[in-house]
């Protein structure tokens, strides 16, 4: 495999706000190599989650420049659900309700889905049953949970818990974070990071999106990216978490300004 | 006009016909009258503002040949498992098919054909498919449950079988619950080739008896499916109804509920699924005739391709019917920019201590929900339909009777796999 596990490039992405272009991502660029953990946080606004969208496929933006691959294919040709297939996922800063879908269903209908497109056989319902609960024991999760519908009526953290279930029920090999962290109580955030470092491996990488140094603290990245008005404007390692906790941002704008 | 002229001419042809049968000439000469004066609803009048029946003219229609055999085939490839094991009483292009049939022990049970009669429910004067009926029934249920006898579940099941030419038939239903009993009916309809499937029921449900009536029309395609129910509910009583209309090329279903003693009680629930050119329309007047009544009605209508659903319903409350309590609901899901939804809701009160409500919705699938069960790896068909199961969920939950609900799940689960 290429050193370059998901390359992005030059990525411009606007919206169309009622009528008027509006350009949110400003020129993405930003390689992450396979087993890596990189971290990306910025000042509200600034385009991360338009970034984690772009590249799980939402079709309301508007790629207008630059490049995405990801395990050698064109990231942008595909569609959600075969990017979904092919390793991509994303956990949503505002995960969306499914009234009347029941969530253990909507799990089994997805982990399903995409093993039929991995060309795995499907798990009968028993089997997917077991591994469903030994996750959400892990999480603690209430098994409730599974038998209410996505997300209706969940709690903040709840919601949350709920993303990081279906990350470690589809078996990603890029995890996209949005602000995982943002609701979780103490103990839930590290439950949450250690899900995602006992995925950690050759064939795994994540990006993570948040405004806090404690999640980090858990979940040690090898790289953190400063964003601002749709650009990277920094990169650091690890240790630039703890500046920006005491600095602010003020510095990094200065001086990509 | 020519048009004119073949209008005149196929309401003769369906006159013509009914003259041919015996049994209750009064009545049927009576319906013929009413029909040869108004012809067929068109646009024109108010109650069909959505759906004309003028096209019905321009048909040959013909009384439908024996035809068990491949009704006995339409019927095991029908999908519903659980119809094999139940009470039915089967009729085959609208005459009744013993061998076909498993009748139930314990209710009265006789036919149309035996000793045609009209029951007093019913209005030919007024709606054309009872008039189109009254002249032309051959057959039908009646089915007559005792006082505080509990029936269980009987089906009374139509196939029509056209195969060269096209057929109608026009069965006369009658349902009646005695003081205190029950009863899950369940409609089903269902066929090949061109037909007119023209049913009209007349129900009675006494003080402190309950129906359940579950309804699901899985007509072919190319068939006309023209329905009334006349239903008249006495105190305490209750007409717990739900219509799933998902075949045919034309379907009117016209349901007219009496609420007519004291804390009577009904639900005319319902969902349609249509694609394609179909068109069915679902008009329902419930009237409130007495105090402290209670109506619910929530109407799903899904439509795609270019099909158009219509949905009039009308609750009249009486001026004795103070305390009623009366809400109606109804949602469209357009999935196609050729799909069209027509919702007249319609609210009539000369009663002041009322409470009644009433609305309805247009919409289209949640991007955003597409979205994230695509994300999740979830193919856009299979995501659309789950969507789609998730917005009829809450009118086929109110089904309460489980080998009902579940025939109507398989129902639209088979109707998506079918489409995907
Ligand atoms: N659908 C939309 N319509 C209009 N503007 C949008 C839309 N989506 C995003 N934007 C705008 O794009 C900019 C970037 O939004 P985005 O959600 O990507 O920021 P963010 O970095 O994730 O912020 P936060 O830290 O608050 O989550 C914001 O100004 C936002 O208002
Ligand atoms: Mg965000």
């Amino acid at each position: 495999m290429s050193s370059e596990f998901l390359k992005i490039s030059g990525l411009c992405a606007r919206i169309d706000d009622n009528g008027t272009e509006k350009p949110i991502l400003r020129g993405v660029d930003l390689v992450i190599p396979p087993g890596e953990v990189h971290a990306i946080m910025g000042p509200n606004g600034s385009g991360k989650s338009t970034l984690s969208y772009v590249l799980a496929g939402r079709e309301d933006y508007d790629v207008t420049d630059g490049s995405v691959t990801f395990r050698d294919q064109d990231l942008l040709a595909l569609e959600p659900e075969e990017r979904a297939a092919l390793g991509v996922f994303l956990a949503f800063q505002a995960p969306v309700e499914l009234p009347g879908v029941n969530n253990a269903n909507f799990l089994r209908t997805a982990v399903n889905a995409v093993r039929r497109a991995r060309g795995e056989s499907e798990l009968d319902a028993v089997t997917f049953l077991k591994d469903v609960r030994k996750e959400i024991k892990h999480l603690s999760i209430h098994d409730d949970m599974l038998k209410r519908n996505v997300n209706v009526g969940f709690s903040g953290g709840e919601k949350k818990r709920n993303e990081v279930l279906q990350m470690r029920m589809l078996r990603p090999s890029l995890a996209i974070l949005d602000e995982t962290d943002s609701g979780l109580d103490i103990d839930a955030l590290r439950i949450v990071a250690e899900g995602v470092n006992s995925l950690r491996g050759p064939d795994f990488s994540a990006l993570v999106i948040t405004h806090h140094q404690r999640l980090l603290d858990h979940l040690v990245p090898d790289r953190i990216h400063v964003m601002a008005r749709g650009r990277i404007i920094h990169s650091g390692g690890p240790e630039i978490a703890r500046q920006l906790e005491a600095e602010g941002y003020a510095q990094f704008l200065a001086e990509a300004a | 006009m020519t048009t004119v002229a073949t209008h005149a001419a196929g309401i003769d042809a369906f006159i013509a016909r009914g003259t041919a049968l015996t049994g209750a000439q009064g009545d049927r000469e009576a319906a013929s009258g009413h029909l040869r004066a108004q012809g067929l609803p068109t646009r024109r009048l108010e109650a069909w503002h959505f759906t004309s029946l003028a096209p019905l003219a321009d048909v040959a229609f013909s009384a439908g040949a024996q035809a068990s055999a491949r009704a006995a085939t339409l019927l095991q490839g029908c999908g519903i498992d659980a119809l094999a094991v139940m009470n039915r009483v089967v009729f085959v292009n609208g005459r009744f098919d013993a061998g076909l049939s498993r009748l139930p022990d314990g209710v009265g049970l006789s036919f149309f054909a035996d000793e045609p009669a009209f029951g007093a429910i019913a209005r030919p004067e007024r709606d054309a498919a009872t008039m189109l009926n009254t002249i032309l029934a051959e057959d039908g249920a009646r089915i007559d449950v005792a006082a505080d006898v509990d029936a269980g579940t009987i089906a009374i099941v139509s196939v029509g079988v056209a195969t060269d030419t096209p057929v109608s038939f026009h069965p006369r239903h009658r349902i009646v619950l005695q003081r205190g009993a029950r009863l899950a009916l369940f409609e089903y309809a269902l066929g090949e080739g061109e037909y007119l499937h023209n049913p009209v029921a007349e129900i009675v449900v006494s003080a402190d008896a309950v129906l359940t009536h579950v309804k699901f029309q899985d007509e072919a395609p190319g068939a006309r499916h023209i329905t009334c129910a006349y239903v008249d509910v006495a105190e305490r009583g209750e007409y717990d109804s739900f219509t799933l209309t998902v075949g045919g090329s034309l379907a009117r279903h016209e349901v007219h509920v009496g609420l007519l003693g004291g804390a009577a009680a009904a639900h005319v629930n319902a969902a349609q699924l249509l694609d394609g050119a179909q068109h069915a329309d679902l008009t329902s007047v419930i009237t409130h005739g007495a105090p402290g009544c209670v109506s619910r009605q929530t109407v799903k209508n899904v439509l795609s391709g270019r099909a158009h659903g219509v949905f009039q319903g009308k609750i009249y409350v009486d001026r004795v019917a103070q305390k009623t309590d009366g809400y109606q609901m109804n949602q469209a899901l357009l999935l196609s920019d050729g799909a069209q939804i027509d919702a007249k809701p319609e609210l009539e009160i000369y009663a002041d201590d009322v409470k009644c409500s009433h609305g309805a919705t247009v919409g289209a699938l949640d991007d955003e929900q597409l979205f994230y069960l695509r994300s999740r790896g979830i193919p856009d068909a299979e995501a659309r339909a789950i969507l789609v199961r998730a917005f009829l969920l809450d009118a086929v939950e109110l089904v309460r009777e489980p080998t009902l609900r579940g025939i109507l799940d398989d129902a639209v689960e088979r109707h998506w796999r079918k489409g995907a």
